[in-house]
């Protein structure tokens, strides 16, 4: 994996101390709601995730077994959740990152892409947010462009990205940072002008979202 | 009338399809991963191939209603490319996954020893994640076949009632159902098996661990034959519960025994995908 060249040179650097806060804080918000079967086994996963226990069979750690069986142990709704404590208790890379997600259904896909802003990683893990881009999976779109992807995602692709979810559906609010980012950006102002112009003349709706980001661009700096 | 398709590669279908397959009853379907009609030439292309099955095609399934679940294998064909080998060794990885309910499609094509190998090393990984395996029988040699099929399926770990013995037909049918595994009859337009022939099957031997399914892929084919085959049943005199059985209830029993069957389609979510907004209806984007 190598650095996207394009990316923002002012991204944020990771802060361990309020990725930590965060991470109890999701603990916390996923422990309630689970039954005490459940909690009994997080609490076993993540300690497997944090001593890197082997797995079930070769060249597969218990964790990664974990994070797959995390929605049948846990139920859907906090099935992301649960992936991304088990993906900071492993203390992933981005080459760990990288092979789970490779490895991973669409909804493993989606965790380790909302996992990608916990686990203070420098811009080494913008491939997977490319990829996710490249899909027509809606929810791969819309978890790709969390706080990770706002900090270190280039220019052009975030500006494909933001038309992407216009065409696409996706709404605006999934975009993290939009306001921030979108901010006296002339370029992605033309984008979606030539946009909206393309679908008034086919007669066709334009995306209500779309003038809510072009006065967006509008805001200064 | 409701439907569960326990065998269809919808990969090689069309959206037009999974429209038309949701107006004739089919809410549910197993997918297995197969051959893509041309052989492969690495083992990275079946994990693109497991990747389409366990993201995109349940996507696509979920924009029509309907529920996806997919097998996972190295198919009998190109267990024969010692090239595609390596895939054996990843697939327990992959048969972790949420919706996959079973091991397969494995088998025999050509009764080689390293369909042999194969065939009995993903028996072996069914059994060891508690996983049922759909078993396809030849479709040349076929009776041999069949019997070399129940002699590995006899000396393995998984008992007869996890596994699919699939495309029966009369010379066969006989021998799969004295084996305790169940039966399956692919029924397409104009080979292997049609709806009157089924129904007379089932005349004979009855709705217990008996399965039908399209097997529709890219070849001519007809994903609403399980429908045309609930006709053909109720033409007959089968009546409403026998056919629910045979469509609906044999494979909800069969694949549930995965522990992994979700009937209800994946909602699309408010962060996601809108059916009017999506790329599919669109033609991509
Ligand atoms: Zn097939």
């Amino acid at each position: 994996m190598t650095p996207n060249p394009d990316a923002p040179a002012d991204a944020p650097a990771a802060e361990p101390a309020a990725g930590a806060t965060a991470v109890a804080a999701l603990r916390a918000s996923v422990d309630a709601g689970l039954t005490p079967e459940a909690r009994e086994w997080l609490a076993a996963a993540l300690a497997d995730a944090a001593a890197d226990t082997p797995g079930p069979s070769a060249g597969l750690l218990a964790w990664e077994a974990h994070f797959a069986a995390a929605r049948r142990r846990c139920g859907a709704a906090a099935a992301d959740t649960v992936r991304v404590l088990i993906l900071h208790a492993a203390r992933a890379d981005e080459q760990v990152a990288a092979r789970v997600y490779d490895r991973g259904d669409a909804a493993e896909r989606r965790a380790v892409l909302r996992a990608l802003p916990h686990l203070g990683l420098g811009p080494g893990a913008v491939p997977l947010v490319e990829d996710a881009l490249r899909t027509n999976d809606t929810r791969l779109v819309a978890a790709a462009l969390g706080p990770y992807a706002a900090a270190h995602l280039g220019d052009h692709a975030w500006r494909q990205a933001v038309l992407k979810c216009l065409f696409t559906g996706v709404p605006a609010d999934e975009i993290a940072g939009l306001a921030e980012r979108a901010a006296g950006d002339a370029e992605l102002a033309r984008m979606l002008a030539d946009y909206a112009r393309e679908r008034t003349a086919a007669g066709r709706a334009v995306p209500a979202d779309l003038d809510r980001i072009l006065d967006l661009t509008r805001k200064e700096v | 009338m409701r439907i569960f398709d326990p065998h269809i590669h919808m990969t090689s279908r069309t959206t037009d399809d999974y429209a038309a397959m949701y107006d004739a009853g089919v809410r549910a379907l197993v997918e297995p991963s197969f051959w893509l009609g041309q052989p492969r030439t690495s083992p990275e292309s079946f994990y693109d191939c497991f990747d389409s099955l366990l993201g995109w095609e349940p996507f696509r399934a979920a924009q029509y209603g309907i529920a996806h679940h997919c097998t996972l294998a190295l198919n009998p064909k190109e267990a024969n490319d010692p090239r595609l080998l390596p895939v054996l060794d990843e697939l327990p990885r992959y048969l972790l996954k949420d919706h996959v309910v079973a091991v397969g499609e494995i088998g025999y094509d050509s009764m080689t020893p390293a369909e042999d190998r194969a065939l009995a090393a993903q028996l072996e990984l069914a059994a060891d994640h508690g996983l049922p395996a759909i078993v396809h029988t030849p479709h040349r040699d076929k009776a041999a076949g069949l019997a070399r099929t129940l002699d590995v399926v006899r000396e393995s770990r998984l008992a007869p009632g996890l596994v699919i013995l699939d495309h029966l037909n009369e010379t066969t049918v006989a021998a799969a159902k004295d084996s305790g595994c169940w039966a399956a009859f692919s029924i397409y337009p104009d080979t292997k098996m049609d709806e009157d022939r089924m129904v007379r099957i089932l005349r004979e031997y009855g709705t217990e661990r008996m399965l039908v399914n399209s097997a529709a892929d890219w070849g001519r084919s007809d994903p609403l034959k399980t429908r045309k085959t609930a006709d053909a049943m109720l033409a007959a005199g089968f009546t409403d519960a026998d056919v629910d059985k045979v469509l609906w209830q044999n494979p909800v029993e069969f694949y549930g025994q995965s522990g992994r069957l979700e009937l209800e389609p994946e909602k699309p979510e408010a962060g996601g995908a809108t059916y009017e907004g999506n790329s599919i209806l669109r033609g991509g984007s």
